[in-house]
């Protein structure tokens, strides 16, 4: 995949989404899917909303003593026979992982999804030395053959269509008889699948993400659905396990309460397929099990948000229901978004990983329709921190020009009452008297963003604060004709 | 009910309409409409001079502009026993917004928790606070009703509209697929990416006419003026208008976007 950074071209990304037939086509499942599988599952558990709250303050705790349970994981996993590497950044996080795979002679990595991978650009940086990443996720593995990154941080190829991925299986798995069939999803799988069990065998490390580190016991866990991860993290010489700081939990038992919200939360399980629980390495007497289990945790910036207010964006667990609900995200799909983390979750966190300068489009890019913090398992106020980002912009003098005079010309008025209702009443008076006729205006002056695509209604004339002025007047002048109106 | 009588122990609770700057300028009707409604729920409806909430300035990060907008909206309508808007939108910015604006001043922090405590969207206030049933006005005609975003997630207004417009005579509500998915306005957001503004309100459109209903209606103007201007560009016949115009009989009146002379309905 590729890490280039789209997302200052924003406007243009989402253009050419908006144009992208297939895309569309992909898109419109999005919602319908994701949205009342979700409320169901919610439905269905009483206590949905109370464990959301519990969720919450379990993470609220963990990142306010943080460091003790960095240290407290630490200590677990090499007790267990672990190595544990702390990343400041990306560049960090992939020598890290370089020096293992070198270091074991590795020539294929198998991977189990991880968005830390696609944060720190680790596909690249590992073929660029020698050493083949094969994406087992089937989701991850299409892109990784179109050479794509992600549209969505749950189900990465949600962009594509079933036809579209037998046309890239004909063409990457050449080898195969070229007249067989995949009209089928099931043939599509079947096939992916039996391309990956070579690869599995073959692979010389396996790296997977973590969905929870559990400080207690110095575990790191994956959630899936396809036990792909499974195989990538138990059959070759090494696991390495990328995680970034935020991933901490204190204990087993907390574990299993923000379970009961993620999968609900994502698909509208009850549970994943797969939770998978991964403690050190192979010991003496365990029939399977890679040598080595090294735990790479990055912080990439997230240690400089705990201090401030962008603090709760820590509590994620990227179950994708943000994105799911997101009117926005619907529209355009994961990929005009510009980097790694798209939908609510994105425009708050890519800000903060790749800078306002860049990043400054997608938290402005939001209707602020609130629906992304009302499904959020964690309880993340993801409008509030997205208005954050635009304070910071503000404050910094980032917004452009033509927003900014606008609106300072419309607070010069409005902090003006003497001035802001006579210079409305004139000027809604023109404009009522200009749009009379049609009762509408199908292109203004200074509104080419609002009529290019629909209509301006007339005002219907004056301000209602003058006419109710002059009604009031009229009734005291009249009050006998008024009472018995 | 005794904790919403009036503070000064009138029979009439003196309420401070806040009419908001959209249906100040652009549809004063909305505010005729929502006095009428008060009024007929017992209530002393007051105008104080007025200009906006604050809230585009909120929501470009301008928080300075934004405080001084709240403290002379506060400033303007303290003194009320309830201050009403006919938007959850801009009572939704007042109501759960302005505390956070005033984090760190503890001369204002009370006198900022007792006004939003005041503060209420139309509909909610005359159902949950006055405790309205019905209402006497007739409509003729087939309506939807788009829930909008702020209204209904931060202020929970969802069945009281639906309630009052269930007591209009001959008025039928015919509800929409995703009715409370936002329809793409977002304030500044639908010049900002006008295209993605455009394509959440086609959808949102396309939704309206599925119905078959004659007549779209709201609680906030900003969503109405982008809807009925997506409808009217579309060339679909549905009228639009502010739901408080029916609810006070006012459903006559030309509706958004539509021409004075030919206005009357149908």
């Amino acid at each position: 995949m590729s890490v280039e950074i789209t997302t200052p071209r924003f406007k243009d990304n989402a253009k050419k989404a908006l144009a992208d037939l297939p895309l569309q086509g992909a898109l419109s499942k999005v919602g319908p899917g994701f949205i009342g599988k979700r409320a169901a599952a919610a439905e269905k558990l009483p206590e949905f909303d109370g464990l959301r709250d519990s969720a919450r303050d379990i993470k609220n705790h963990t990142l306010a003593h943080l460091d003790l349970y960095l240290e407290r994981f630490e200590a677990k996993a090499k007790a267990a026979g672990g190595h544990v590497h702390f990343a400041v950044d990306a560049a960090d996080a992939r020598a890290i992982v370089t020096d293992i795979c070198q270091r074991l002679g590795a020539r294929t990595v198998t991977k189990g999804k991880s968005m830390i991978s696609e944060e720190i650009g680790l596909n690249d940086h590992l073929a660029a030395v020698g050493i083949e990443p094969v994406e087992t996720d089937l989701g991850e593995y299409l892109i990784q053959i179109r050479g794509e990154a992600p549209s969505h941080i749950i189900a990465p190829a949600i962009h594509l269509n079933k036809d579209q991925v037998e046309a890239d299986f004909r063409r990457v798995h050449a080898h195969l008889p070229p007249e067989r069939d995949l009209s089928e999803p099931t043939s599509l799988l079947a096939e992916a699948r039996g391309e990956l069990r070579q690869k599995f065998l073959a692979a010389d490390v396996g790296i997977t993400g973590a969905n929870f580190l559990v400080a207690e016991t110095g575990t790191s866990i994956i959630v899936t659905n396809e036990g792909n991860g499974d195989l990538t993290q138990t059959l070759p010489k090494a696991h390495i396990v990328l995680a970034s700081l935020e991933k901490l939990v204190p204990t087993l038992e907390d574990v299993s309460q923000i379970l009961r919200v993620l999968a609900r939360s994502a698909t509208g399980q009850d549970m994943s397929v797969y939770t998978t629980f991964s403690t050190g390495p192979r010991r003496p007497d365990d029939p399977d099990g890679p040598g080595e289990y090294h735990v790479v945790i990055l912080d990439n910036g997230r240690s400089a948000m705990l201090g401030g207010q962008l603090r709760e964006v820590l509590r994620c667990i990227r179950c994708g229901a943000c994105m799911n609900h997101c009117p926005v995200y619907h529209a355009v799909g994961g990929h005009a978004y510009g980097w790694v983390y798209p939908g609510p979750i994105g425009s708050v966190l890519t800000p903060a990983l790749i800078g306002v300068e860049k990043g400054r489009n997608l938290p402005n890019a939001s209707t602020f329709c609130g629906r992304c913090e009302e499904v959020c398992p964690m309880r993340i106020p993801l409008p509030k921190l997205m208005r954050h980002w635009r304070e910071k912009e503000f404050e910094r003098h980032l917004t452009p020009a033509t927003q900014r005079f606008g609106l300072g010309v419309w607070a010069f008025f409005a902090r003006r009452g003497w001035l802001y209702r006579p210079a409305t009443r004139l000027a809604m008076g023109a404009l009522s008297l200009l749009g009379r006729a049609k009762g509408r205006f199908a292109s203004l002056p200074l509104a080419g963003g609002w009529t290019q695509h629909r209509d301006f209604p007339a005002p219907q004339g004056g301000t209602f604060q003058a006419q109710w002025r002059a009604r009031q007047a009229e009734r005291r002048a009249a009050p006998r004709q008024e009472a018995s109106r | 009910m005794t904790a919403h009588t009036s503070p000064h122990g009138a029979r009439h609770p003196r309420v401070g309409l806040f009419c908001t700057c959209l249906v100040d300028t652009i549809r004063p009707s909305v505010g005729f409409a929502a006095a009428k409604l008060l009024e007929d729920a017992g209530c002393e409806v007051n105008v104080p001079p007025q200009t906006c909430c604050g809230q585009p300035a909120f929501n470009s990060g301008d928080r300075a502009t934004t405080r001084a907008l709240a403290e002379e909206m506060i400033t303007a309508f303290e003194t009320f026993d309830y201050v009403v808007a006919p938007s959850g939108s801009c009572a939704g910015m007042i109501k759960t917004h302005y505390p956070e604006l005033f984090t760190g001043e503890p001369d204002w922090a009370g006198r900022v928790e007792r006004f939003c405590a005041k503060v209420f969207e139309l509909t909610s206030f005359l159902v949950d606070v006055r405790g309205v049933t019905g209402v006497a006005a007739a409509y003729d005609g087939t309506v939807t009703y788009h829930d909008s975003c702020s209204g209904l997630r931060e202020l929970g207004v969802k069945a009281q509209p639906r309630r009052l417009l269930a007591s209009v005579e001959g008025l039928a509500l015919e509800e929409m697929k995703d009715a409370d998915t936002c329809c793409g306005f977002g304030g500044t957001f639908c010049v900002k990416y006008p295209d993605v503004s455009n394509a959440i309100v086609e959808k949102k459109a396309a939704n309206i006419a599925a119905t078959g209903a004659d007549t779209l209606l709201a609680g906030d103007l900003g969503c109405l003026m982008n809807m009925a201007g997506k409808l009217q560009r579309e060339g679909r016949a549905v009228r639009a208008l502010h739901v408080a115009e029916v609810l006070a009989g006012m459903g006559d009146e030309p509706a958004i976007g539509e021409p004075a002379e030919k206005g009357a309905k149908r």
